[in-house]
């Protein structure tokens, strides 16, 4: 038998794979060959390594030692003294510079760093998502163990409700309650849904879950299917996550040849059965009702709610709709119980979140931290502080149906609560950072794009009022503003939030809200002085008689 | 040289291909279309056709489904797509600049195909991978942290 004694990771993210991840790759299984020690040494090519920068990255572990950037001909000499000789190849090592923080999550590990705390991307980017044997060493199927042979359907409903876990999707519903709903719903079957049909723009936490750790996903959506008594279930994936797919069907083929999955789990009489479902590109298959459509063959066009889908879901039966993030914490909540996922977070939203940080700051990535931390804290310890020492000017929250945060409102923690109380929304976990050099208008024309063009067409005032607001503000953006115009957005905004079937078009008007109520000044400079204070907005006309 | 039109055996053999692989359940028509759309670059009616006949959805369904996803074409595209990402993420880190270079060096616009059927160009939301922004995709391949200036480089990979 194969006895691994190191594991060596290599960071497949597109930016280190356009920097030559896989030729490393390639190499290392080469020479790790030819130096004879392909029995002892595990290559795997992980998705993501959490950041960007240093890319490609080599990480050779049990010592976790970080090796970046590697070029292919630096693999002869790291191979033969780390893996062969055993030493560390100092040369090759991330630099200190490089790397201070920046890899919070390993050196967090090691001790040095308070950093993060992983509970739902624990194992991604550890373990060989392809291999099953290495999520169960992880102590994969343990839960599901555990609620099979200790545990009633209802104990496993009252463990979820105890540990406050809620909603990971953006609506922060509490997760318990809805396996309720559905266990009580009468009816047969019943089904389980994980929407991870992630496309809220700047959001990829799903995907690096999907790809890094598969096993925890299926494992967990089992579990939920056992509480709420489901026979079947689907993975909606979004169909641009063509690895993710790939390494979700093998980690269904393995879970059934494990018996983890399939007839008769664990030798009982409880089956289960998960089917994946690719979607083809559509935004608002993010919401439930669309989704469910989406899989019964049609256009992804919400419902209208009630009746909710935990009585009539899928093919008119009760059915559980959870997102990835929510699904991947229930395995470690029934693991170590519901009083140690309270101990993270705030009292009202308990646990960790996993956020997305982008734009002008020095380090973009994803971290994974207890709810309630701040904005400030965000940009200062993770994001190592704004890019070129400009100043934060405001930040947008959650994709595109969150918030424009304005640096005022940046103490405010980041749990559900809070932010509703302030008036923001957390959406899905992107933290789109903006430096002084980014126009609100601008910003405002993007967001109203993408949702005049992402809108279903269902109903009219999402319909016409993304468009026609999109229409009022890339005029403000070309210098072709009036004043009377600013009422009018207000307007259309208001009708947005009030009048739309779905979430989509409830949050579209959002951004037009936010940037009137704390950027006026500069959206009236575009109108009365024909001047984009940023500089962003190309006027095309600067006197207009 | 113009886009090319798969003729009728391509059209049934790609069709073929999706149902062994899915099944002919009507929960899976849109992994069945994307399959075809995939192997033939769009959906041609006589596929939208077949696949009516043995799911046995009507076609109007079938055509409002196409026409609904944006990873469903119902006309031909050119041989090679690019897919760009319009998002705020992407804009917010120079986006639009990428954006510009790649519109002038293929000479078309949102939506259209070069006159000799090489590009179509598209504008995308989100393609989650919004940590290496500006973000193109051209085919499969995912090009991240895109200048202006590598634009025409990377488009000269492709012949």
């Amino acid at each position: 038998m194969k006895h691994t004694r190191a594991m060596v990771l290599v960071s497949g993210d597109p930016l280190s794979l356009e920097r030559g991840a896989m030729d490393v790759y390639n190499r290392l299984q080469d020479e790790i060959k030819a130096f004879g020690i392909d029995q002892e040494v595990n290559v795997t090519l992980v998705p993501e390594l959490g950041r960007h920068d240093a890319a490609p990255l080599v990480v050779v572990y049990p010592e976790a030692v970080i090796y970046g950037p590697v070029k292919p001909e630096n693999v002869h000499y790291l191979v033969e003294e780390h893996l062969y000789k055993g030493r560390v190849a100092a040369e090759l090592q991330a630099s200190v510079k490089e790397l201070s923080g920046k890899i919070a999550w390993l050196t967090a590990r090691k001790g040095t760093l308070p950093a993060e705390q992983r509970i739902v991307l624990e194992r991604a980017g550890l373990i060989d998502p392809t291999s099953v044997e290495d999520y169960i060493v992880h102590d994969g199927y343990q839960a599901l163990g555990k609620v099979l042979a200790e545990m009633k359907p209802t104990d496993v409903i009252d463990l979820v409700s105890k540990s406050g876990l809620r909603g990971r999707g953006g609506a922060g519903f509490p997760t318990g309650t809805k396996w309720g709903f559905v266990a009580k719903a009468p009816g047969s079957p019943k089904y389980v849904i994980c929407n991870a049909d992630e496309s809220e723009p700047g959001t990829f936490k799903d995907r690096l879950l999907l790809e890094g750790d598969p096993h925890c996903l299926v494992e967990a959506m089992v579990i939920a299917a056992y509480a709420v008594g489901a026979s079947e279930g689907y993975i909606y994936v979004r169909g641009e996550y063509s690895l993710a797919q790939e390494r979700l069907h093998l980690a269904i083929l393995q879970a059934k040849e494990m018996g983890f999955l399939g007839k008769n789990i664990f030798n009982t009489d409880f089956s289960f059965d998960l089917h994946i479902h690719s979607g083809a590109g559509a935004y608002i298959c993010g919401e439930e009702t669309a989704l469910i459509e989406s899989i019964e063959g049609k256009t992804g066009q919400p419902r209208s709610r009630p009746p909710f889908p935990t009585t009539h879901g899928l093919w008119g039966k009760p059915t559980l709709v959870n997102n990835v993030e929510t699904l991947a914490n229930i395995p470690a909540i029934i693991r170590h119980g519901a009083e140690w996922y309270r101990s993270f977070g705030t009292p009202s939203s308990p646990g960790t979140k996993v956020y997305t940080i982008l734009g002008n700051v020095n380090m973009t990535g994803l971290i994974e931290v207890p709810m309630g931390i701040t904005l400030r804290e965000v940009i200062t310890i993770y994001a190592k502080g704004m890019k070129d020492g400009k100043a934060f000017k405001f930040a947008q929250t959650g994709g595109s149906s969150g918030s424009v945060i304005p640096a005022s409102l940046q103490d405010t923690p980041m749990d559900f609560d809070s932010f509703n109380k302030a008036g923001v929304s957390l959406g899905s976990g992107a933290l789109l950072i903006c430096n002084e050099d980014n126009c609100v208008v601008d910003m405002a024309k993007v967001l109203l794009n993408f949702f005049r063009k992402e809108s279903c067409g269902k109903c009219n005032p999402c319909r016409i009022g993304c468009q026609r607001s999109w229409e009022i503000l890339n005029a403000i953006s070309e210098g072709r503003g009036k004043m009377e115009d600013l009422p009018v957005l207000m307007e259309l905004s208001a009708n947005l939030a009030n009048l739309s079937n779905c979430g989509l078009g409830q949050t579209a008007g959002t951004p037009i809200h936010d940037i009137l109520t704390h950027f006026r000044a500069e959206v009236e400079a575009h109108i009365r002085l024909k001047v984009c204070p940023a500089g962003v907005c190309r006027m095309r006309e600067k006197v207009l008689r | 040289m113009t886009v090319e039109i798969p003729d009728s055996d391509a059209i049934k053999q790609a069709v073929k291909n999706a149902f062994s692989k899915h099944g002919t359940t009507v929960d899976e028509l849109i992994p069945v279309l994307n399959d075809i759309n995939r192997a033939l670059g769009y959906l041609p009616a006589q596929a939208l056709q077949e696949v009516s006949t043995t799911l046995r959805v009507p076609k109007s369904q079938l055509f409002s489904v196409a026409s609904f996803y944006q990873m469903l074409s119902t006309k031909p595209r050119g041989k090679h797509v690019i897919q760009f990402c319009e998002s705020a993420p992407c804009h917010v880190v120079g986006g639009r600049e990428v954006w510009d270079a790649v519109c002038d060096h293929l000479k078309i616009e949102d939506g259209q195909t070069t006159p000799d059927g090489m590009w179509t160009l598209l504008t995308v939301s989100c393609l989650g991978v919004c940590g290496v922004g500006p973000v193109m995709v051209v085919d499969d391949d995912m090009y991240g942290n895109v200048t202006p200036a590598q634009v025409p480089e990377i488009l000269a990979r492709y012949s």
